[in-house]
């Protein structure tokens, strides 16, 4: 058994090679990569002192990882385990949470106006946690853009820009009739579906994330059918940035507008409309809007970073 | 027992399954394509436990949009085959090893 676990530590044995087996196909780009990958091992491998302590550091390093792994495994069962068994058994009312759950069930309509308790939830009672959520989406944009975009500050030589665009040409799929053919078909459906969900965020269930998330994984498939053209051509680079800019700029400040004149029984401005209709809850639908653009221009701009390494054209 | 609790068992199962596969296997790619079925299993169990907002979520998010992020960095980082590449290359080293007979 030991001997076992050790032989799939090292990376010999694997498990499910037997049950999936993924065929390899060899072409050019990846046998050039070997070869380089086998020129750059032979460099490593040929400085012997290097060996000997790289083997030695290994040695004790595997010792140590396989009691620290153990260890740390079976702590974190137990405690995930504890947890379970003193959570509140399922359909059971806990009494320290009743009361402001009662609070969001009871008296959510007619304080927040929306049908839909879990969007009067994270956009009225919680709306302060959900603008924190929107920024790390934001946050997360800007450090992929750090981290990914390229350009030739960022590009090391010459060399890498052609080795990559050549591979991306590569594996470039947007030339695959079956791939068009199929988004043709469904792409249209699913952005609509994006929308209805970002639009009825308040009468049922989802809301902006939901809503953001479908309609940016839609722009994803839309370029990788199509290739990133006919994206640029309705959504170029500046218009993402300036949804994303604006919509949680009129996040902050229509909730900072709400915090500082609604709060502590204040009377509110903003009507709640009739629960149940599509103008209704006041700012949550408002709000549902802008945090879906800055979800579905955040997704789209993850996948544009990793792609093509810009967001835009530019 | 009811047919639905037999789904839900066999849901919740399969859920394990995939998180204890996901660790198992040591090809990346596979990796990746059983994490995405774990999503799309969670997916269900979503909808079954009343919460068809994070079951949404969980189908673009988890299934859709981390999986192709993760696909794309595999090719980035060379992983789907520099494993087996280095993993080749020691075979071949071992079968022409010089020292030994």
């Amino acid at each position: 058994m030991k001997e076992w676990f050790n032989h799939w530590l090292d990376g010999d044995l694997d498990v499910m090679e037997n049950i999936l087996d993924a065929a390899e196909v060899p072409d050019r780009p990846r046998e050039e990569l070997k070869e380089q990958n086998r020129r750059f091992r032979d460099e490593v491998y040929q400085r012997n002192e290097a060996k000997g302590a790289l083997e030695a550091g290994q040695k004790g390093f595997y010792a140590l990882y396989t009691v620290v792994g153990i260890v740390s495994c079976v702590l974190l069962i137990g405690v995930l385990l504890f947890t379970v068994a003193n959570l509140p058994e399922y359909g059971h009312e806990n009494p320290r949470t009743v009361e402001v759950v009662r609070r969001y069930i009871e008296q959510g309509v007619q304080e927040t106006g929306a049908v839909n308790v879990v969007a009067g939830m994270i956009l009225d009672y919680r709306a302060f946690d959900t603008l924190g959520e929107s920024h790390v989406l934001f946050t997360a944009l800007i450090c992929v853009m750090i981290l990914l975009a390229r350009d030739s500050k960022n590009m090391r030589t010459e060399y890498e820009d052609y080795f990559t665009i050549r591979e991306d040409a590569y594996f470039d799929i947007s030339k695959d009739s079956i791939i068009r053919r199929v988004g043709y078909v469904i792409l249209p459906s699913i952005f609509l579906f994006g929308i209805y969900i970002l639009l009825n965020g308040q009468i049922s269930p989802g809301g902006g994330f939901s809503g953001g998330a479908v309609m940016g994984a839609s722009l994803i498939m839309f370029a990788a059918a199509f290739g990133f053209g006919p994206v640029d051509t309705f959504l170029p680079g500046q218009r993402i940035r300036w949804i994303a800019f604006t919509a949680l700029s009129f996040y902050s400040f229509a909730k900072g507008y709400v915090f500082f004149t609604g709060a502590n029984h204040l009377e509110n401005h903003i009507p709640k409309g009739t629960p149940g209709a599509i103008l209704s809850g006041g700012l949550i639908l408002p709000l549902d809007i802008a945090v879906g653009m800055v979800v579905a221009c955040t997704m789209f701009g993850f996948f544009s970073l990793f792609k093509r390494g810009s967001i835009g054209s530019d | 027992m009811e047919l639905l609790t037999v789904f839900r068992c066999i849901l919740l199962v399969l859920l394990i399954v995939c998180a204890i596969a996901v660790n198992v296997t040591r090809n990346l790619l596979q990796a990746v394509v059983i994490f995405m079925s774990y999503s799309s299993i969670m997916c269900i169990v979503w909808i079954l436990l009343e919460s068809p907002d994070l079951a949404v979520t969980e189908a673009a998010v988890g299934a859709g949009i981390s999986g192709t992020l993760f696909l794309m960095t595999l090719k980035k980082i060379r992983a789907d085959d520099a494993d087996r590449t280095i993993r080749h290359s020691a075979e071949e080293d071992q079968q022409t090893d010089p020292k030994d007979p």
